[in-house]
């Protein structure tokens, strides 16, 4: 694997084969000494133009417990801010001797484009594009469902007959679009429930069924519930009329909740707004991995991390 | 050249007997013993060896598989190798007398980076090295403590070791670059 912009890009014998090392990488945090020497003498940038939490502390951990070198690097309190653009950047890291950038930008495209330009040789992780695509929280996610519902014996398992519900602020969300092409790749069925103004132009040919109405889609059964964020940062326009409306509408609140089966599966990517998307006790229910999904996160991004940055002949 | 069988099944079973009862020797008895096996040939034989030291002392003795690839210090020369799993007994192997367990030693690059993985899931008293075959040409200071058998073989040569488990068949087989038996 030379880079991982898109799930897009991933078969379903690569999606296994990416979760089956992250397995092994989990191993490693069940122990005293939470350190592989693998990726020694490694550098690895994380080129953040966007603010995050837990990605770029996911990406600096995972790095970390590979014995990688990590540089961080976010857009404020940068040259960026100054006007340097992203091919002068990019030669800068490429000056630097990074090995893999890490990058999360605002514009959809942006990790591609540092992968064409020719500008720098390292191996580029997309770590959220604009509205594009967010692969390793994506395979997070597979990673997660995976695990809860085989437990140890998840190794070289897909998700066949998995029913995912991903419900809320579809059109501004690269995690909803990661998750589509990753979870129908391994099998899963994937239904998208969202008020019609949140939902993206031109998803006929998307491999997914569309819904307006959560209760009926809940009514179903599905094996996960995956809430989104409403994105306010991103919303410059009225795409419903009040938060109360959307909650009773389209959010998990303490109602559907209870209507849930015992064994149905919570999620949320984060950061939640909680008591908009998703209720306080949703979110801290048992059926929810909003944790898990923050722990399993790290050994995803050692996994990728480690099959890009391993090798010196690329496979 | 085709490659030529240097051991069969039952080559292979009687070295492990014998392997067997040269660890039940040396460590005077089967107290405090943890075999690991080094993916993938030698977990299976880490699994054999623990079924006959069980058979002959009665005793249960803990094995499990010791996963040495994010230890090696030739990944970023190589191609990507993906790990296997590492699987330690319940007890885990503080203060046992840990066993490695490989199919073939060869450059002692292997076991080197065995030691590193160890000493990252606990400490045990002893780590001794059990090889079914030893084919020379040691590129560490490296030594097996118990050996099936001895091989003598030239660098450009290829030794395959078969079993059941994962090959359907038990053998050891020796031939030039490439040939696969």
């Amino acid at each position: 694997m030379r880079h991982l912009l898109s799930t897009r890009d991933l078969t379903r014998d690569d999606a296994i084969a990416i979760l089956d090392v992250a397995e092994d990488m989990a191993q490693v945090a069940g122990r005293e000494v939470k350190k592989l020497p693998a990726l020694r003498g490694k550098t690895v940038v994380n080129l953040f133009f966007e603010d995050s939490t837990r990605t770029r502390i996911s990406f600096e951990a995972a790095a970390k417990r590979l014995s990688a070198d990590v540089i961080n690097f976010s857009a404020k309190g940068s040259s960026v801010s100054k006007g340097e653009s992203l091919k002068d950047t990019a030669q800068t890291l490429a000056a630097i001797g990074a090995d893999a950038v890490v990058v999360r930008h605002g514009a959809s495209g942006a990790p591609r484009v540092l992968a064409d330009g020719g500008w720098i040789d390292a191996g580029i992780v997309n770590a959220g594009d604009g509205t594009h695509e967010h692969p390793t929280q994506a395979l997070l996610d597979a990673f997660t469902i995976r695990r809860r519902l085989h437990g140890g014996l998840s190794r070289g398992r897909g998700l066949d007959g998995v029913s995912v519900a991903i419900v809320g602020d579809v059109l501004h969300s690269r995690v909803a679009r990661s998750n589509i092409w990753l979870l129908t790749s391994l099998g899963a069925t994937v239904r998208l429930v969202a008020p019609p103004t949140l939902l993206p132009v031109g998803i006929d040919d998307w491999p997914v069924e569309v819904s307006y109405d959560l209760d009926e889609s809940l009514h179903l059964g599905q094996t996960v519930v995956m809430m989104l964020r409403i994105q306010t940062e991103r919303m410059h326009a009225a795409f419903f009329p009040n938060a109360r409306e959307y909650s009773r509408r389209w959010g998990l609140d303490d109602r559907r909740l209870a209507a849930l089966g015992e064994d149905t599966i919570v999620m949320h990517p984060g950061p939640m707004n909680r008591g908009l998307e998703i209720s306080s006790t949703a979110a801290d229910s048992p059926g929810s991995t909003v944790r898990e999904q923050v722990t399993n996160g790290v050994a995803v991004r050692m996994a990728v991390l480690y099959l890009l940055l391993s090798g010196g002949v690329q496979s | 050249m085709p490659a030529h069988p240097v051991l069969q099944q039952a080559d292979i079973a009687r070295a492990l007997t014998r392997i067997a009862h040269e660890i039940l020797e040396s460590n005077r008895g089967p107290s405090g013993l943890v075999l690991l096996g080094i993916p993938s040939r030698g977990v299976p034989l880490a699994k054999r060896l623990a079924e006959q030291l069980n058979e002959i002392s009665h005793a249960d003795v803990p094995w499990g598989s010791l996963d040495v690839t994010l230890y090696r210090d030739d990944l970023a020369r190589n191609r990507t190798r993906t790990p296997s799993p590492t699987l330690l007994p319940p007890g885990g192997i503080d203060d046992a007398v840990v066993v490695l367990v490989d199919d073939v030693l060869y450059s002692g690059r292997t076991i080197r980076a065995a030691l590193d993985a160890l000493v990252d899931v606990g400490r045990p008293r002893a780590v001794r090295l059990a090889v079914l075959v030893d084919r020379g040409h040691r590129e560490l200071p490296i030594r097996p403590d118990f050996v099936g058998k001895n091989l003598p073989s030239a660098r450009d040569e290829r030794v395959n070791v078969n079993l059941e488990e994962l090959d359907g068949e038990d053998s050891v087989t020796i031939g030039s670059e490439g040939t696969r038996a």
